[in-house]
């Protein structure tokens, strides 16, 4: 047994990575089961909470310890029994550290769902054996698509329930496979499980003989994510200008920002955007010293040979590789307001990379049905946790990419300048 | 090694890159941020990365203490010494002083967690604080794992748990009217242990009281505390010398030890990756009231 008791010196000095995913559903599919069941056998359930949650399900009168109780800490979640937010849960093995997005199946489903998959490398769906791929299930692959989750898992839970019949997991598994091939979904891994029980979670079950794949917790130690990343297109946002004023430091001027995609190394010759100014890499600096190379998630600061004017919502990029600057923007947009929908005409506040501009809806070309994918093209708002393809005009360039070519300098956010909410998610389909 | 081997990020160094990502949004963005430093583990940490975010430059934000009054001493010595190091400004916002201008009244159980809360309030109005540090994690507490990244406060520095805003990519979103305010978490997404692995990582100097020592103590509600001026025995309660560290360092009237002979980063990180009792289950009175004492405290505007 691939038993996780953290070893943290040899965790150390191997260096764990990080993985973070969404999990989707509702309590119904055994979502809550699952992730207790995750954290149980990685150790990573602690007793005091466990014994909280069994005494509330048994005043609650609940049949059977409501695990859902461990993530659902809000008293008005308590109350009624629902999950309101996104919850975020984490476990580790020896070999990687797991970040939960956990998101609620029935409240405020999209916009939580979206939430969750935006920082997504995986997202884990769950199916009732019983029941086969449901509306929500679709729903749910069809918004990991949108975001980009590069990894996709179906469990097929609950396969206790039809005595592990091979037969119907293939029926659901075929069914998913050829929807998920449609949404042009990157990797999918599909594995049967019985989270109450833990079969085929911590390790293979001896119930299905004939699944040769891995078990669900080996699979998400083991799934390839460093190579998800872009480490092709240099994009370097530039956050804050790093200039002390001080008597021992002089002369400093470093641009810090948290590498978006692409290696950046010395020498390199870059152009900032959106002067179009050249200059070459001097150094990259950290706390720590200077490094022969960044790369992404690194936060670091850029020392460029030449003085350039350079300030927060630049972009350092390649000469011959850079992202558009672009005024005119096309998106996919989920709207996440309940006071007041998306309107064509309407302006708002986009935070795009670290810069920060005005938008004008300009236009819709549709609707979408998240359930059928049908394309509503005489559509004109956008109410809450609804999705379509919007054009905008922004009041200074965004320096964008393609979102499916690159998450970070392709997604961004809509603010209302009224209220000051986040109001919308946005991915860029197109960039002029 | 194929090639993509060789930009390897451990986890470490991934949470490092996000808390530092989130500090410089903060200062690029706000007017008068300030970090929340009391001398307990998770603030030095992130004082550690406040200083890396912004070298060679010097942290371009002060520090506050909201002083209970009811402190560890060498918590208190630690907390100016690290000040003296950095060079940085110390706002110290104090109970005591507060019980004495009657901002807030003593509760008659001398607990003093509660009543930090509109001191803390008093000095963001004070010194027009308009984003505040705090080194909550989502893995302390239920009410926290719903926490956002930067969280929305309003005027009286509530928090409303069911209208938070989205938080989408590294997207921040840190706009607020004038008397609204954000409360920053940088380390939202690290654990007890991802914090202990940090401090012995990057060597960082811990109040002693973290490590293994003898202290006088009593038991109380299966809880280890310390004999102290502002915990007594009670009748019935024997005091009696033991080997204690504590988890976290809180308000001393308040705040358990626990048993331990980890008296090196090394034996704390094995102790800690060992145990299964939650650091604020194991260590604080405050949160036994019930299910939802954190969650109704954080809506009065606590960290």
């Amino acid at each position: 047994m691939s038993q996780s008791v953290l070893e943290p010196e040899a965790a150390a000095a191997r260096g764990m990575d990080l993985l973070r995913f969404a999990t989707a559903g509702s309590v119904d599919d055994g979502k809550s089961t699952l992730i207790g069941r995750l954290l149980y056998d990685t150790k990573s359930l602690f007793t005091d909470q466990l014994e909280a949650v069994e005494a509330v399900s048994a005043a609650r009168g609940d049949e059977y310890t409501n695990l859902a109780l461990l993530t659902d800490g809000l008293r008005a979640e308590r109350e009624q029994g629902i999950t309101i937010d996104v919850a975020y849960r984490y476990f580790a093995t020896p070999r990687r550290k797991f970040i939960i997005a956990d998101t609620p199946g029935h409240i405020q489903y999209t916009r939580n769902m979206v939430t969750g998959a935006s920082t997504a490398d995986l997202a884990l769906i769950l199916v009732d054996a019983r029941k086969g791929l449901v509306e929500q299930s679709r729903r749910h692959a069809f918004l990991c698509s949108l975001l980009r989750v590069p990894h996709l898992v179906l469990c097929v839970n609950k396969m206790d329930l039809v005595d592990w019949d091979q037969d119907v997991y293939n029926e659901i598994a075929d069914e998913f496979t050829s929807f998920a091939a449609k949404l042009d979904a990157p990797d999918l891994t599909v594995i049967p499980i019985s989270a109450l029980n833990g079969d085929n979670i911590a390790t293979r079950s001896e119930k299905s003989p004939w699944y040769e794949g891995p078990s669900l917790l080996h699979h998400l130690e083991h799934v390839h994510i460093a190579s998800d990343r872009n480490l092709v297109d240099v994009r370097f946002p530039v956050q804050y200008v790093i200039r002390p004023q001080s008597t021992t430091v002089t002369d400093y001027r470093g641009y810090a920002g948290q590498v978006a995609s692409g290696v950046l190394k010395p020498g390199d010759e870059v152009m900032v955007l959106p002067s179009g100014f050249t200059s070459t890499i001097a150094e990259i600096d950290t706390a720590d010293g200077p490094v022969a190379e960044a790369f992404p998630p690194m936060s670091v600061t850029v020392r460029l040979a030449d003085e350039i004017d350079i300030s927060r919502g630049d972009m350092i990029c390649r000469p011959h590789n850079a992202p558009a600057v672009a005024q005119d923007i096309e998106a996919m947009i989920c709207w996440m307001d309940e006071s007041a929908p998306l309107r064509v005409g309407a302006k708002y506040a986009v935070k795009h990379t670290t810069r920060t501009a005005r938008a004008v809806v300009r236009g819709m070309q549709y609707r979408l049905d998240v359930n059928t994918l049908h394309r509503d093209e005489t559509a004109d708002e956008l109410k809450l946790n609804e999705i379509g393809r919007v054009k905008l005009r922004t009041t200074v360039p965004l320096l964008a990419d393609e979102y499916r070519r690159n998450r970070t300098t392709g997604g961004f956010i809509l603010i209302d300048e009224t209220t000051n909410r986040t109001v919308a998610a946005g991915m860029i389909i197109e960039a002029l | 090694m194929s090639q993509t081997a060789t930009y390897r990020v451990s986890h470490l160094d991934a949470l490092e890159a996000e808390s530092i990502f989130v500090m410089r949004e903060v200062v690029a963005e706000f007017e008068r941020p300030v970090l929340l430093f009391s001398g307990g583990k998770d603030s030095i940490v992130m004082l550690r990365l406040a200083e890396k975010a912004f070298a060679p430059g010097r942290i371009p934000f002060p520090v506050m203490h909201v002083d209970t009054g009811h402190n560890f001493a060498e918590v208190l010595q630690y907390r100016d010494k690290r000040v003296d190091e950095l060079g940085l400004n110390l706002v110290v916002a104090s109970v005591p002083e507060a019980i004495e201008s009657g901002l807030v009244r003593e509760l008659p159980d001398g607990t003093r967690n509660r009543i930090q809360t509109p001191v803390l309030l008093a000095a963001v109005e004070k010194y027009r604080f308009d984003a505040l540090f705090g080194g909550a994690r989502r893995d302390e507490e239920k009410a926290r794992a719903k926490e956002r990244m930067f969280s929305f406060r309003d005027e009286f520095g509530q928090w409303d748990p069911k209208n938070q805003r989205p938080e989408l990519w590294s997207l921040y979103n840190g706009r607020h009217a004038p008397g609204e305010s954000i409360r920053v978490f940088p380390l939202s997404n690290w654990t007890e242990l991802d914090v202990w692995h940090y401090i012995a990582r990057e060597r960082l100097e811990l109040p002693s009281i973290y490590y293994a020592h003898d202290r006088e103590v009593i038991e109380r509600d299966g809880m280890v505390y310390a004999v102290n001026e502002f915990l007594a025995a009670r009748p019935g309660e024997t005091p009696r010398i033991e080997r204690v560290r504590y988890r976290t360092v809180g308000d001393a009237s308040q705040t358990a030890a626990v048993r331990s002979d980890a008296d090196t980063v090394e034996k704390v990180i094995e102790e800690v990756a060992a145990t299964r009792i939650t650091e604020r289950g194991a260590t604080r009175g405050d949160d036994r009231v019930s299910e939802a004492a954190m969650e109704d405290r954080k809506r009065e505007g606590y960290f």
